[in-house]
């Protein structure tokens, strides 16, 4: 009887939560003309685009080679100073760090805004300032992970074992020697894995930041859709494609050896 | 030295850990805190290197006030005193000798430490402090490799490394098994005699308190119920001490037959109503 009782509720719950869910998507799908018929409508357009699609320019090769290696730095010098720059903001904003919460609040402020703003609306802004290229997108890709990596040090460092901390406390270290010593040993691997997560997100971001003017690969992608070229944009996609599953792999590896 | 004078502690909701705290510890003492877990023998003993503050009162380590000290002279005072923990508090990831020279960085300046440029001569005294404790063959393996017995002697010769006057130690052999514990505390025992530091260190082993210790003392709801010799601490002591008969668990045994220095008295079980604060 009693058993009867606890459990009729939450099963009555689990309905509600999935009458809730439907509903949901029935009444977003209605009100922005999301439909089932759109997609049956377009299906014989995708068809046709994937048949252009092939078989790709393979001559064209040559000529984005260059575009993708710069697409490539573009991450790897964004991902890196973005990453330089979280360490002393995940530092301020941890509050077993910074217990002074005058100063660690606004940190995690401007941390939030920061993250709020997306990767190519932080390439547009760039691009408006520092005029179209390469430095427009590395700093956009700057600013985006370094929002990333921030927000997941400051996290990994919360959760490090305090026991060193106070054992640094009681040696007569300041807080500079209690960082290094007790923090950062800690944190290190974390961070490190990071790191390299973010550099992955990064190859992907930076190969349509192009598509405002932003440098890299994205460019000859957008040029190549405005002519109609999809066999051209094919070769595009299949060599980001590569390239990202290269990294992807090679990430993966060093962050199973970092944990 | 480090002397107590009127000494409380009262935390914001409003319980009293410390009562009115006055005691003397002589330099070169080996002291033993016992009581009940929450009896306030590890505020007692964190007041000492004020990781914990007190709200009312002075403790002077060799004639400084510590309650008073701030910022740098604070940290001078400290890191005068070493301290060991239940649970090693070892940097897991870093060598053992990083670990054991973390324990000098108060003597350098912040740049030197941070670049790791020790002098040769706090390596050596790194060494020396494993050495003494037997484990100068670890000095580069990685601290997490060790065992619990092998951490805790790491962590004594962070302490060690420090060169100094007082050794705290709260709860040294909780997480070991009965022979570590044995070696832990025959390490602090022999550095105690053989550098003359004053080593203060909280127990809930009996046996070990009456086997190690100069002096006892013990605390009973934040305040000092005895203080006397191990002769003088009688089980009777001990009961009043834990406001009930000892547990079994209480003694660590281990010792050969015969020699019990305890006797343990069957507890029944309802009487452990008798307003003991725990």
């Amino acid at each position: 009887m009693k058993a009867a009782a606890i459990e009729a509720p939450q099963r009555y719950k689990r309905y509600l939560t999935w009458i809730f869910f439907v509903v949901l998507i029935v009444v977003c799908a209605i009100q922005t003309d999301v439909t089932p018929y759109q997609l049956i409508v377009g299906l014989p357009q995708m068809g046709t685009l994937l048949a252009e699609m092939v078989p790709p320019d393979w001559s064209y090769l040559p000529t984005i080679w260059k575009p993708m290696v710069e697409t490539i730095q573009i991450a790897l010098v964004g991902t890196m100073l973005g990453g330089i720059l979280a360490i002393p903001f995940a530092l301020l904003c941890a509050y077993n760090v910074m217990p002074n919460r005058a100063v660690s609040v606004p940190v995690r402020l401007i941390l939030n805004l920061v993250r709020t703003v997306p990767d190519l609306l932080f390439a547009a802004i760039f691009v408006a300032i520092f005029g179209i290229g390469p430095f427009a997108g590395m700093l956009a890709i700057m600013f985006f992970s370094f929002g990333l990596i921030a927000k997941l040090t400051f996290e990994a460092i919360e959760s490090i074992d305090p026991g060193p901390l106070e054992a640094m406390t009681a040696v007569g270290a300041n807080k500079i020697q209690l960082i290094v010593f007790g923090v950062l040993p800690q944190a290190m691997p974390h961070y490190m894995s990071y790191l390299l997560y973010a550099f992955e997100v990064n190859v992907r971001a930076a190969s349509v930041l192009g598509l405002v003017g932003a440098g890299g690969i994205g460019l000859l992608l957008d040029r190549s859709l405005g002519l109609f070229r999809y066999d051209r944009a094919a070769i595009i996609i299949l060599l980001t494609l590569v390239i990202v599953l290269v990294i992807d792999y090679g990430s993966t590896v060093l962050r199973r050896k970092l944990l | 030295m480090i002397e107590f004078h009127n000494v409380s502690k009262v935390y914001p909701n409003g319980t009293r850990g410390l009562n009115n705290i006055n005691l003397t510890i002589h330099q070169g003492e080996m002291v033993v805190i016992v009581g009940l877990s929450g009896a306030g023998k590890s505020t007692l003993l964190r007041s000492i290197n004020r990781l914990h503050d007190i709200t009312e009162g002075d403790i002077q380590i060799n004639g400084q006030s510590i309650t008073k000290a701030s910022g740098s002279g604070l940290r001078r005072i400290r890191r005068g005193i070493g301290m060991i923990f239940q649970s090693f508090n070892l940097v897991k990831r870093s060598t053992v000798l990083r670990n054991v020279l973390s324990g000098r960085v108060g003597h350098h300046s912040t740049l030197r430490t941070v670049l790791g440029m020790f002098p040769a001569e706090d390596t050596e005294l790194a060494m020396d402090a494993l050495e003494r404790v037997n484990i100068r063959d670890k000095a580069y393996s990685r601290a997490d490799q060790l065992s619990g017995g092998q951490q805790q002697r790491v962590s004594i010769a962070r302490a060690l490394a420090q060169q100094p006057q007082i050794i705290l130690a709260d709860e040294p052999v909780a997480s070991l098994d009965p022979l570590t514990t044995r070696q832990v505390m025959d390490d602090l025992q022999r550095i105690n005699r053989d550098l003359n530091i004053t080593t203060i260190i909280n127990l809930h082993f009996i046996d070990l308190a009456r086997q190690y210790a100069t002096r006892i003392i013990g605390l009973r709801a934040g305040e000092v119920v005895f203080d006397g010799t191990p002769e003088e601490a009688t089980d009777e002591v001990f009961s009043h001490i834990y406001g009930r008969s000892i547990h079994r668990d209480e003694v660590l045994g281990d010792h050969p037959p015969g020699e019990d220095i305890v006797t343990v008295i069957p507890d029944p079980a309802p009487a452990r109503t008798d307003g003991v604060k725990s």
